[in-house]
């Protein structure tokens, strides 16, 4: 009676596998788990807005060689005018955002090299 | 004559004052699919029940031209009712009258319904249907909002505290809501936000609809912010006044108790867990198998589903029911699942409500998110709910228990007061597989056949672990029982439950990870 119940539930339905320590178990799975962010290890070279904001001005041109600690660009967010410096001594590869644009968080705003 | 005429006056008052925003603006509310303050009040309460009072208080801002405008009840209806016999103190958000702003004498009205609410130990019902603060009345708005939320924890705990989202609540008027213990909210009208769409487009060019930056669905499936999900105002009033039935009037009462009833025949406790401990089921099967009439009224049903919780009656008495969930990622304990169950736990805790525990997990989520979004201090909140409350705290093991998961669902080592486990039930470190893996490694990896090995190993470690009686062995189970016996045990151990005393050292308060 009951292995039967258990095939039932076997066929029937479209469950994932989970695994937890080893174990397979059939589950459900929410969107939040499925749709989480994989974790990708940090690029020092890459310099990523961690707050919204305007870009109010950019300090450094392509190929300028900065040190570390340099004023690369200002960042307006929240009425405040960021300063953001360069995380590492090197030259600028790329600027991916220019005076005057609206940012979200996370974006890549300078790449160097 | 002259009382007549006096008389008369008075009706005349009430009468201008009853239409709140006057014909058009109520127009505009029902059009949006709204009932008025009054209505809402009436719909919840016991017929002919509702008694109102401030009803002419009147605004004294003078700045911007408001000495010119006239607002009836300033924007908020306030009184005294009963829901099925309970007192209730009530406050109702118009927003016919200038959108139900919040200005002084508006705060003023809440915070004098909820000093009433605290001081005659009554469960206070808020309803919020507003713009915000009243930009006219500057600092005095915040004050007024501050004076809320200052009440709203004082009262946390001791009377009940109920919010109704029926409408826009945004910026700080979010936080009484959020410092309440149940929020209802109803599709396509309520809409809770610290910030708007508006600022988010100007602030950030991102373009979001009120719906989906915190409509009712966002409330009640992502962000667990709200508590009870409804399709339409009437199906929330029906479930709040249930809700009413579950809980008491104060922290030094009891739920009242029902008339006792058994469950439905069709919930065969015998057939609902199947043997394998991969299989997955709803447990919710589980809890109306031992409920009166099998009913359970479950709580955020759309939120971290992978546990679940709400009340039932066992003998007419009110349950808190805090389960694994196999058919939800298993059953895991996560960052979300241990946030809302450690919150009800705390919950019952205080309104003196006995909390009943089933156990079916493999242990935690693995994973780089659940440990940087702090399932650490997350989960900590679990043993700290179940450690520190004091009513009867029973535990069932249906199946698995694992690990930390063992030991985080209302152990006997966090002062469970009586564990039961059904035969089928696996208490162990973890699973066998990764238990053999990790014992048996040299010998798996060692031999002609790792597999053939490997399974053999996992076997081994399966006859003799993954049972209830090595922990029945050391006590930390006080008995290994039959499914179909759980309800008749479960009564009994409440039943000798009654005269809990426990204190634990003095102390202000603890310090609980939140």
């Amino acid at each position: 009676m009951k292995k039967w119940k258990n095939k039932e539930i076997e066929s029937k339905s479209k469950f994932k596998t989970l695994n937890i320590d080893g174990t397979c178990y059939k589950t459900n799975l929410t969107s939040k788990f499925e749709n989480r962010k994989k974790y990708t290890v940090p690029d020092a070279k890459k310099v990523i807005s961690i707050i919204p904001g305007t870009i109010v001005k950019v300090f450094v041109k392509k190929g300028q060689k900065v040190k570390r600690g340099d004023n690369i660009l200002i960042l307006e967010a929240m009425k405040m005018q960021n300063r953001i410096k360069s995380p590492r001594p090197g030259v600028i590869k790329s600027l991916k955002v220019k005076e005057g644009e609206k940012i979200a968080k996370g974006i890549l705003m300078i790449e160097l090299e | 004559m002259a009382l007549k005429r006096k008389i008369r006056e008075l009706q005349e008052r009430r009468e201008k004052v009853l239409k709140g925003g006057g014909d058009k603006a109520i127009e505009k509310q029902i059009s949006m699919g709204k009932l008025t303050a009054r209505e809402r009040i009436i719909f919840l309460l016991d017929d002919d029940s509702f008694n109102e009072y401030d009803l002419f208080v009147e605004h004294e801002a003078r700045d911007f031209d408001m000495d010119k405008k006239v607002l009836h009840g300033d924007g908020v209806v306030i009184g005294t009712g009963t829901i099925y016999g309970a007192p209730i103190c009530i406050f109702a958000q118009d927003f016919t009258v200038a959108g139900g702003s919040l200005g002084l004498m508006h705060s003023r009205k809440i915070t004098k319904i909820m000093d009433h609410a605290l001081k005659m130990r009554m469960p206070l019902i808020g309803i919020n249907d507003s713009g915000g603060a009243r930009i006219q009345e500057g600092v005095n708005s915040l004050a007024g909002y501050g004076e809320i939320f200052f009440r709203n924890t004082l009262s946390s705990g001791v009377i009940p505290q109920i919010s109704v989202i029926l409408g826009p609540c945004a910026g700080g008027a979010v936080y009484s809501p959020a410092l309440t213990d149940f929020v209802f909210v109803v599709d396509k009208i309520s809409k809770m936000f610290i910030t708007g769409p508006e600022v988010i487009k100007t602030v950030l060019g991102e373009e979001i609809s009120m719906e989906d930056l915190g409509g009712a669905k966002v409330h009640s499936e992502i962000t667990g912010n709200a508590h009870f999900y409804a399709e339409s105002e009437v199906q929330c009033f029906e479930q709040i006044k249930e809700l009413i039935t579950y809980i008491p009037w104060n922290n030094s009462r009891k739920a009242r108790a029902f008339k006792p009833n058994d469950p439905k025949k069709e919930y065969k406790i015998d057939n609902i867990v199947p043997d394998n401990p991969k299989q997955p089921y709803d447990v919710r099967n589980v809890i109306k198998a031992i409920t009166d009439n099998s009913v359970f009224f479950e709580i955020q049903e759309r939120w971290a589903s992978n546990i679940i919780i709400g009340f039932g009656r066992m003998e007419g008495q009110t349950i808190g029911f805090v389960a694994n969930q196999p058919l939800v990622l298993a059953g895991v304990l996560d960052v979300d699942s241990s946030d809302k169950a450690a919150r009800f736990i705390r919950y019952c805790d205080a309104f003196n409500i006995p909390i009943v525990t089933f156990v079916d997990l493999p242990g935690y989520m693995p994973g780089a998110d659940q440990e940087h979004a702090g399932v650490i201090r997350h989960g900590a909140k679990l043993l700290y709910a179940y450690s520190e409350a004091t009513v009867p705290k029973l535990t069932v093991i249906l199946r698995k228990a694992y690990g930390g998961g063992y030991i985080a669902m209302n152990s006997r080592h966090l002062r469970a007061d009586f564990v039961f486990a059904w035969p089928g039930a696996e208490i162990a470190v973890m699973g066998p597989e990764g238990a053999a893996n990790i014992i048996f490694r040299r010998e798996i990896m060692g031999s002609d056949d790792p597999e053939k090995v490997r399974k053999q190993k996992v076997k081994e470690y399966k006859d003799k672990f993954a049972n209830p009686y090595v922990a029945a062995s050391k006590g930390y189970i006080d008995s290994v029982i039959e499914p179909q016996e759980t309800r008749k045990i479960l009564l009994h151990a409440i039943e000798v439950s009654q005269n809990k005393s426990s204190s634990g050292p003095k102390k202000k308060h603890g310090i609980p990870p939140f």
